[in-house]
């Protein structure tokens, strides 16, 4: 596989083709805010907060790293006024949907971002997608999947899988990064049990 | 509406993943909204995971996971039939099944919906009843149209 050179905060790197410019920052050991992204799985693209600033042949745009592969001798800037000003907004309207979340909270203070700036809206889940994801591509049980779309969409588990597959497992929950996962699982097994009753 | 008749749609479609949408599609215009147990069976013969399936089936407008009534009226509420008095005909269409935009009635006659552009704001006020238009409809027209379905 071809070695691809490129930049990223000043420093030179050396990638391979075909790598995002977040796993190549990655490697490098520099350090770029993500919520959507993990390893094990297909890139997304969901949460922007991973945007950086990318100059290839003197032009610069906005990029999403996650998603965005390498190229010869482009220039990766991971923060600027512009990226920081993008992050601090969309964590400022995260904040509005899962004010709680520890992780939220924690890029909020790095970003300057304020909890209050839009008015809350709390429905916890941020749709990062991690937990259907994760039970799909990882798992492979779809367990858990997305109901309905815009702001209506929210996870829902398939009980009946739920209850052979999740007790064992849960490897989804420590990666939501609001918790909201947590308690629909417990809401579901609680119906769940409600309804053997009857 | 039987497995039988499920398997056959989906073998027109050769149990094709790909088909999915247009599986859902047949089998929502043929028995008016889609069960729990044709979603099962077209996850099981397409081999789609089941929460691909409820993810799609919740989110186009085109698919009801209630039962829907077996006549599906749609009104236009869009600007050019609003103007036109798209309101009051919804009144008296409302007035004629007893249900709101929606709903269902219990007999399963009718199924209310409102939408936002039927695309031919010249006939308006426009309605459209299983996909047959009427338009230019006034409040005293309503009772008409509706009595022609059964
Ligand atoms: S429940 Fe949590 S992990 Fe799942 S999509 Fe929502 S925020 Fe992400
Ligand atoms: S981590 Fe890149 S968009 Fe979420």
């Amino acid at each position: 596989m071809s070695q691809i050179q490129l930049q990223i905060d000043g420093k030179e790197i050396k990638a391979r083709e075909g790598m995002t410019v977040l796993e190549a920052a990655r490697e490098a050991g520099i350090y770029i805010p993500t919520l959507c992204h993990h390893e094990k799985l297909e890139p997304f693209g969901g949460c922007r907060l991973c945007l950086v600033e990318a100059t290839v042949r003197n032009r610069t745009n906005l990029v999403v790293s996650c998603v965005y592969p390498v190229q010869e001798n482009v220039v990766v800037r991971t923060r600027s006024e512009k990226v920081d000003r993008i992050r601090k907004t969309i964590l400022e309207l995260l904040l509005a949907h899962a004010p709680d979340s520890m992780v939220l909270q924690e890029l909020a203070r790095e970003y300057g971002a304020e909890p209050d700036r839009f008015e809350k809206e709390s429905s916890f889940c941020i749709h990062c997608g991690l937990c259907v994801r994760y039970c799909a591509e990882v798992k492979g049980k779809h367990a858990i999947g997305f109901i309905d779309r815009g702001i209506r969409k929210e996870i829902s588990f398939i009980p009946e899988i739920a209850a052979k597959e999740c007790a064992a497992c849960k490897e989804c929950f420590p990666l939501c990064p609001t918790s909201y996962l947590q308690s629909v699982f417990v809401l579901t097994e609680a119906l769940a049990a409600s309804t053997q009753d009857l | 509406m039987n497995l039988e008749r499920i398997d056959q749609i989906i073998d027109k479609h050769n149990a094709e993943p790909s088909s999915l949408i247009q599986v859902l599609l047949e089998i929502q215009s043929e028995n008016h909204w889609l069960p729990r147990q044709a979603l099962e069976r077209v996850s099981q013969r397409l081999e789609v995971p089941y929460t691909r399936i409820q993810h799609i089936a919740t989110f186009y407008k085109a698919f009801s996971l209630v039962p829907k009534g077996k006549h599906e009226i749609n009104i236009c509420m869009g600007t050019a039939c609003h103007v036109r008095g798209a309101p009051r005909i919804l009144d008296s269409i409302q007035d004629l099944t007893g249900i709101k935009p929606g709903e269902t009635d219990l007999d399963l006659k009718f199924s209310l919906e409102t939408v936002n552009c039927l695309g031919c704001c010249a006939l308006g006020p426009v309605v459209e009843i299983d996909g047959k238009t009427h338009g230019n409809l006034a409040p005293g027209k309503t009772a008409d149209v509706i009595k022609n379905y059964e």
